[in-house]
């Protein structure tokens, strides 16, 4: 029987931080999802992917809060809970660096959830997560 | 008149995919074909039972001289990395089929949730392929 390609562990580590974001999940759940001691696990991420994992999850949460931002009326504080930060300064920080905008203004730019393509939930969450950006680049040893 | 008849995934060892395809998510086997003369390559199609004008090729990564080891490296890491392509199922009770394929054991990535456009739901093949199942939801002819 063929091995499994190693990057097919990664990618294990990847869904699940698309699919628990919401969840207190950081890199080391996800380098136990790859089964991966972290260090190995981050540089072989990065080497996968292009970014590291904490880079990852941190935009899918941004993605995810951009989404809730555009298309309900839940707050700001509520909406950084409910993808899996824990702080909304940190969250309106984040948000603010990538997107250009603070969470109040990006919401102001989209009146309404208006007629759109129905365009599949997994394309959409593909397509919109924005490029990490930071001053510094992640060591794997900040905040997850 | 032009139909798709099959698509092709590559997938990195065609009897797992075998046992996934039929034993996990219920496909038929349509063509399971080995060829000497070409150098044992194997003809290996799976589709649904009850819909008889398409099936999916679950391919083997060559190697040489169909592929070089360069590339068919490159793609078993485009398909590790679960970049190698989606197959787009659909179903009329997403939720009873949710069900019975969880039992089987397929590693759902995402649990099915209303959209817009139905009930969708994720999972991924043993080799990284993406697939989506979704209740297309009826809408109403204006």
């Amino acid at each position: 029987m063929a091995f499994v390609p190693p990057a097919r562990h990664l990618l294990r580590a990847r869904d699940l931080a698309d699919a628990r974001y919401f969840e207190p999940l950081g890199v080391d759940q996800m380098a136990g999802a790859a089964g991966l001691s972290r260090a190995h696990f981050s540089r072989e991420f990065r080497r996968a992917f292009g970014e590291s994992p904490h880079a990852y999850l941190l935009t899918r949460r941004l993605e995810r809060a951009a989404a809730l931002l555009r298309t309900t009326d839940r707050s700001v504080a509520d909406i950084c809970f409910s993808v899996g930060l824990q702080s909304v300064g940190s969250f309106t920080s984040s948000f603010t660096r990538t997107y250009g905008k603070s969470p109040t203004a990006y919401r102001a730019a989209f009146p309404a959830a208006t007629d759109r393509a129905l365009v599949p939930a997994c394309i959409v969450r593909a397509y919109a997560r924005p490029q990490h950006r930071t001053f510094r680049e992640d060591n794997g040893s900040g905040p997850v | 008149m032009m139909k798709v008849a099959h698509a092709q995934l590559w997938v990195h060892d065609q009897e797992e995919a075998l046992a996934f395809y039929t034993q996990k998510l219920g496909m038929e086997v349509r063509s399971d074909v080995t060829l000497p003369e070409l150098g044992n390559f194997r003809w290996l199609t799976v589709a649904p039972p009850g819909q008889s004008d398409i099936a999916i090729v679950l391919m083997a990564i060559p190697g040489p001289p169909v592929m070089d080891p360069q590339t068919a490296e490159q793609v078993k890491e485009l398909m590790g990395k679960g970049f190698a392509g989606t197959v787009f199922l659909s179903t009329d009770d997403v939720h009873s089929d949710y069900e019975q394929l969880k039992a089987r054991g397929v590693e759902f990535t995402e649990e099915p949730e209303e959209r817009p456009y139905g009930i969708d739901s994720g999972f991924r093949d043993p080799s990284g392929n993406s697939f989506r199942l979704t209740q297309v939801r009826e809408i109403a002819a204006v």
